[in-house]
C-alpha cells in the first residue's frame, strides 16, 4: 500500500515536471479569431476638473483642470502604428531582439532599493519573448492575427511613456487615472461595486475567454469587450466607468505616470485578465521597476482637453 | 441535564476538552471562511457560502475583514496554548482554572462576535464584544505572566537534569514568562495603534506597504506587532514541545538561555522600530538566530530520544543507521513535530533568507504583487506548520494508538508538507518559469497544495467527529479525559504548595 502511494506521488511529479516543461514548446506567436467589439478605440473621454474620492478610504482627491484619457487601453495595431512611425523618425532602434528608445534619465534619491535610472537607450518592447503579439519583420511591424484590438502588452513603462510622448500626450498620473476610472462617487469597480465573470476579465472569467478564443490559458480581450454585447454565446454586461471608459478593471494593468521620490518603481492600476477579483478595486496598486514588461501590463495615455482639436 | 452539565465540564474545564473546542472552533473558521477565497471561489462556492450565511462583503472593507479573520484565528491558537502551558508547566490550580476561564471568554467572544461584525453587517456592538474579548485575553497573559513569575521559591527546580540558574531558578519557565512578557508587550504595540483608527491610521494590510520607502509610525508599529505575534506563538510552541518531550540534559542547558536571549533580542528589536527602523532588522535578524539554534537543540534531543526509546522497547543495545533511522520514524506522531521544525526551514526561514540576500537582484524586479506572493506565503507556511504541530500533540494527547495514530501521523506530515511544498514553489514560480507559461506549473503546484491541504483537512474532520460521538456516548474517552485531564509533561515532582491537575 505504501508502495502504490509513493509510486502515485512519483506519477503525479513527474507529470508536474513534464508539463511545465511541455510549454517550452509554445509556439512565439498565436492566431486567434478576430472579435469586433464595436468600440472605437481612437476615442478620448472629457473628463471634467472637481472634486472626488481617492483611495480605499475615500479620501477628498482633486483636480483642477479638464482633460481627456483614451476610452480603451492601447491596442497592438495602435502600437505597432507607432513603432512604424517613430523607426522612420529614428526615435527608436532594434537592438538585440529588443525595441529600444532613449530616455533622459530622472532623480536618484540613492535610497535603498531604488534603482538608478540614466539616460540612455532602455527597452520598450522585447521582440524575441513569448506573449509579444508584435512581429518586426526586418522593415517593420505587424501584429499578431487576431490580436489587433487586444491591448499591447509586453511593453516597459518606458515604451509606454514614449507611445504618449510620441503624439503629444502623457501617461495618466495615479489621480488622473482613478477619477477617470470612478467618477465622483465611492464605488469599487469602475461600474459599481459589485463584479462578475460578465464584467471583465479576471481570474474568475479566464475559463469563458478561454472557449470563446479556444485556448488553454488565460489571455486578454480585445478593448471595449465588456460593452453588454454578445460574443458566441459569452453575454457581456456594459462595464463602463462613469465617463464611458472601457476596461479600467481587468484585461491589462496600466502604467501611469508618477515618479515618486526614494524609489523607482512605477505605478500600475486595474488589474489584470491574471489577476483575483480585489486586484480590480479601484485603489488597488501593483507596481515595478520601468523597465519591467509582462503579458498583463498595457497602458492607456491622457491629454490635456485643449489638445483635442490638434490632434483632430 | 447530567448529560449537559457532565459534557460542559468536560469540554470547558478540563484541558483536553478546551483544547478540543478550540481546535473544533478554528477548523469551523477554516472550512466555512476557506471557502472564500482561492479555488473554492473560483469553483464558485463562494457565493454559495455568502448567500448561505447571508454574508455582506463589500469590496472596500476586505482589508478589514481579513484582518479580522486572522485575530479571530490567532486568539482561538494562543488560547490552545495558553491551556497548554497552565497545563504542563507548575501552576497553581486556581490559577490555572482562572487563566483557562478567562482566556477562553475571551477567544470565544473575539472570534464570533469579530467575525460576526466584519462578515455580517458591521454591527457595532458586536465590534465593541470583540473588543472586550481581546481585552480579557490581555488580561488573561497578565494572570499568566503572574502565574508563571520564575523566582517563587516553590518553582525551583530539583532536577538539576533540567537548565537552571545558580539559585536554582528553572530556565525553562523564564524563557515562558520572557515570551508571555514580550506577547503582553507586543500586542499592546497593535492595540495603541489600533486605537487611533479613523485618526491618523487606517486598515491596511502590511503587503502591500513593503515597496512605499516611507511608513507611518502607526503602520511600522502594526507590521511589528504582526510579525512578533506570530514569532511568539512559534516559540511558545516550540517550548510546549519541549515539555512534551521531558527536554533536558546539556542541549536543554544550551537551548533555555538561547531562547530567552532571543526572546529578549527580537522583542528589543521589534519595540524599536519605530524611532530606529533601519537597524531593528538587523537586531531581529540576531535574535532569530538564538531562537532557531534553541529549536535545533530540541529537535537534536528530541530525535535521539525517540531513537533511543525505541531501540529501548525493542531491546536493542547497538544499532546501525537505517535501524536507528526506523527508530527515528517509528512513531510519526512525535517525529512529526520535530521534523515540521526542521521542514520549516525550507519553506520559511530558507525562502526569507533567500530573499533577503536576493531581494534587489530578483524580487524587486518582480512586481508588488508577485512580491506580495512570497510574503503572505512563507507567513502563511509558518502559520500552518504551528498549526500541524498542535494537531500531532492534540492526537497524542488523545492518545491515538496503533495503526490509526501512524495513519494519522503519516497523513498529516506528508500531505501538509506537500501543501507547503507546493504553496513555497508557486510563491517562487518566476525563478524556474517564463511568466507565459506559468499556467501549468500555476495548475500543478494548486493542485498539489490542494490535494495536501484536503488530506489534512480530512483526517482532522474525522478526529473531530470522532470526538463528536464520543461525546454522545456514556462511557467515552471524554469521561477518560474528564477524570483524567493532565497533559503528560513530567518534568520536576510537584512541589509542596503546588497543586496539580487532576489530583485535586
Amino acid at each position: 500500500m505504501r508502495k502504490r502511494m509513493f509510486f502515485i506521488l512519483v506519477i503525479l511529479l513527474m507529470l508536474m515536471l513534464n508539463q511545465s516543461c511541455e510549454q517550452s514548446n509554445f509556439p512565439l506567436h498565436l492566431e486567434i479569431p478576430y472579435i469586433e467589439t464595436g468600440v472605437d478605440y481612437n476615442e478620448w473621454a472629457l473628463i471634467p476638473a472637481g472634486e472626488f474620492y481617492s483611495g480605499q478610504q475615500n479620501n477628498l482627491g482633486k483636480i483642477d483642470y479638464d482633460y481627456e484619457i483614451m476610452i480603451t487601453d492601447v491596442t497592438n495595431e495602435q502600437y505597432a502604428k507607432y513603432l512604424n512611425e517613430a523607426l522612420k523618425k529614428g526615435t527608436v532602434k532594434i537592438e538585440n531582439n529588443k525595441v529600444m528608445g532613449y530616455y533622459p534619465g530622472e532623480r536618484f534619491d540613492g535610497h535603498k532599493h531604488e534603482q538608478q535610472i540614466k539616460a540612455g537607450y532602455w527597452i520598450y518592447v522585447p521582440l524575441d519573448e513569448p506573449g509579444v503579439r508584435l512581429k518586426f519583420n526586418g522593415e517593420g511591424f505587424t501584429v499578431d492575427k487576431g490580436f489587433e484590438n487586444h491591448p499591447v502588452t509586453m511593453i516597459t513603462w518606458f515604451g509606454a511613456n514614449a507611445y504618449c510622448e510620441f503624439y503629444g500626450w502623457d501617461l495618466p498620473s495615479e489621480m488622473e487615472w482613478e477619477k477617470a476610472a470612478r467618477g465622483t462617487d465611492t464605488r469599487a469597480y469602475p461600474w459599481g461595486d459589485e463584479i462578475n465573470e460578465h464584467l471583465a476579465n479576471y481570474n474568475r472569467s479566464n475559463k469563458l475567454i478561454r472557449k470563446l478564443f479556444g485556448l488553454d490559458s488565460g489571455i486578454t480581450t480585445p478593448v471595449g469587450f465588456f460593452n453588454g454585447r454578445e460574443y458566441k454565446g459569452f453575454q457581456t454586461k456594459n462595464a463602463q466607468s462613469p465617463y464611458g471608459l472601457y476596461d479600467m478593471a481587468g484585461n491589462v494593468w496600466q502604467w501611469t505616470r508618477d515618479d515618486y521620490p526614494d524609489m523607482s518603481d512605477r505605478f500600475m492600476r486595474g488589474g489584470s485578465w491574471a489577476n483575483y477579483d480585489y486586484n480590480l478595486r479601484i485603489w488597488a496598486r501593483n507596481s515595478s521597476r520601468p523597465d519591467y514588461y509582462a503579458i498583463n501590463v498595457g497602458f492607456r495615455c491622457v491629454r490635456k482637453a485643449s489638445q483635442k482639436n490638434e490632434a483632430n | 441535564m447530567k448529560f449537559f452539565i457532565e459534557r460542559f465540564h468536560f469540554l470547558f474545564k478540563s484541558t483536553k476538552g478546551l483544547v478540543l473546542v478550540a481546535i473544533a472552533m478554528i477548523s469551523l473558521v477554516t472550512a466555512i471562511w476557506g471557502t472564500l477565497s482561492g479555488p473554492l471561489a473560483e469553483w464558485g462556492i463562494k457565493d454559495v457560502t455568502v448567500r448561505l450565511l447571508g454574508m455582506k462583503l463589500n469590496p472596500v472593507q476586505r482589508e478589514g475583514r481579513i484582518i479580522m479573520l486572522y485575530h479571530a484565528i490567532a486568539m482561538a491558537v494562543m488560547a490552545i496554548e495558553v491551556y497548554f502551558i497552565t497545563s504542563i508547566v507548575q501552576i497553581k490550580k486556581h490559577r490555572q482554572s482562572i487563566i483557562n476561564a478567562t482566556v477562553t471568554v475571551g477567544y470565544l467572544c473575539a472570534m464570533i462576535f469579530g467575525l460576526g461584525f466584519a462578515y455580517f453587517g458591521y454591527n457595532w456592538t458586536f465590534h465593541g464584544l470583540f473588543l472586550f474579548g481581546l481585552s480579557l485575553i490581555f488580561f488573561s497573559g497578565i494572570l499568566l505572566a503572574e502565574a508563571l513569575w520564575p523566582w517563587r521559591k516553590e518553582y525551583r527546580v530539583s532536577n538539576l537534569e533540567y537548565a537552571h540558574t545558580k539559585k536554582g531558578v528553572d530556565l525553562e519557565r523564564i524563557a515562558f514568562f520572557a515570551m508571555t512578557l514580550s506577547a503582553l508587550g507586543s500586542a499592546m504595540f497593535g492595540a495603541v495603534a489600533g486605537s487611533y483608527w479613523g485618526q491618523g491610521h487606517q486598515t491596511f494590510l502590511a503587503e502591500n506597504l513593503i515597496r512605499i520607502p516611507y511608513k507611518t509610525p502607526f503602520e511600522l508599529a502594526v507590521i511589528g506587532h504582526l510579525h512578533i505575534m506570530l514569532t511568539l506563538i512559534a516559540v511558545a510552541i516550540t517550548l510546549v514541545v519541549g515539555r512534551w518531550f521531558d527536554f533536558k540534559g546539556v542541549f536543554h542547558k544550551i537551548a533555555m538561555p538561547l531562547m530567552i536571549i532571543g526572546i529578549i533580542i527580537i522583542t528589543i528589536g521589534v519595540w524599536i522600530i519605530v524611532p530606529y527602523r533601519p537597524i531593528a532588522h538587523t537586531i531581529i535578524y540576531v535574535g532569530s538566530v538564538f531562537i532557531m539554534l534553541a529549536a535545533l537543540m530540541l529537535v537534536i534531543y528530541g530525535w535521539k530520544k525517540l531513537i533511543h526509546d525505541r531501540l529501548t522497547e525493542q531491546g536493542i543495545t547497538k544499532a546501525g543507521f537505517w535501524r536507528s533511522f526506523k527508530a527515528l520514524l517509528h512513531d510519526p506522531i512525535k517525529f512529526g513535530p520535530l521534523w515540521q521544525m526542521v521542514f520549516m526551514n525550507f519553506t520559511v526561514s530558507g525562502v526569507g533568507i533567500f530573499m533577503a540576500a536576493k531581494l534587489d537582484e530578483i524580487f524587486r524586479v518582480w512586481p508588488l504583487r508577485e512580491e506580495r506572493i512570497v510574503l503572505t506565503g512563507h507567513w502563511h507556511v509558518l502559520a500552518g506548520i504551528i498549526a500541524t504541530i498542535i494537531m500531532m500533540y492534540y492526537a497524542d494527547i488523545v492518545g491515538l494508538k496503533g495503526k490509526i495514530r501512524k495513519w494519522f501521523g503519516w497523513i498529516l506530515i506528508i500531505g501538509s508538507d506537500i501543501a507547503f511544498a507546493s504553496a513555497t514553489l508557486f510563491s517562487l514560480k518566476r525563478l524556474f518559469v517564463k511568466q507565459y507559461f506559468q499556467e501549468p506549473f500555476t495548475k500543478w503546484s494548486m493542485l498539489f497544495l490542494e490535494i495536501g491541504l484536503a488530506s489534512v483537512l480530512i483526517i482532522l474532520a474525522m478526529l473531530l467527529l470522532w470526538r463528536l460521538f464520543d461525546l454522545f456516548k456514556k462511557e467515552g474517552v471524554w469521561k477518560k479525559e474528564l477524570i483524567s485531564p493532565k497533559l503528560e509533561a513530567s518534568k520536576t515532582t510537584v512541589l509542596p504548595g503546588v497543586s496539580e491537575e487532576g489530583k485535586q
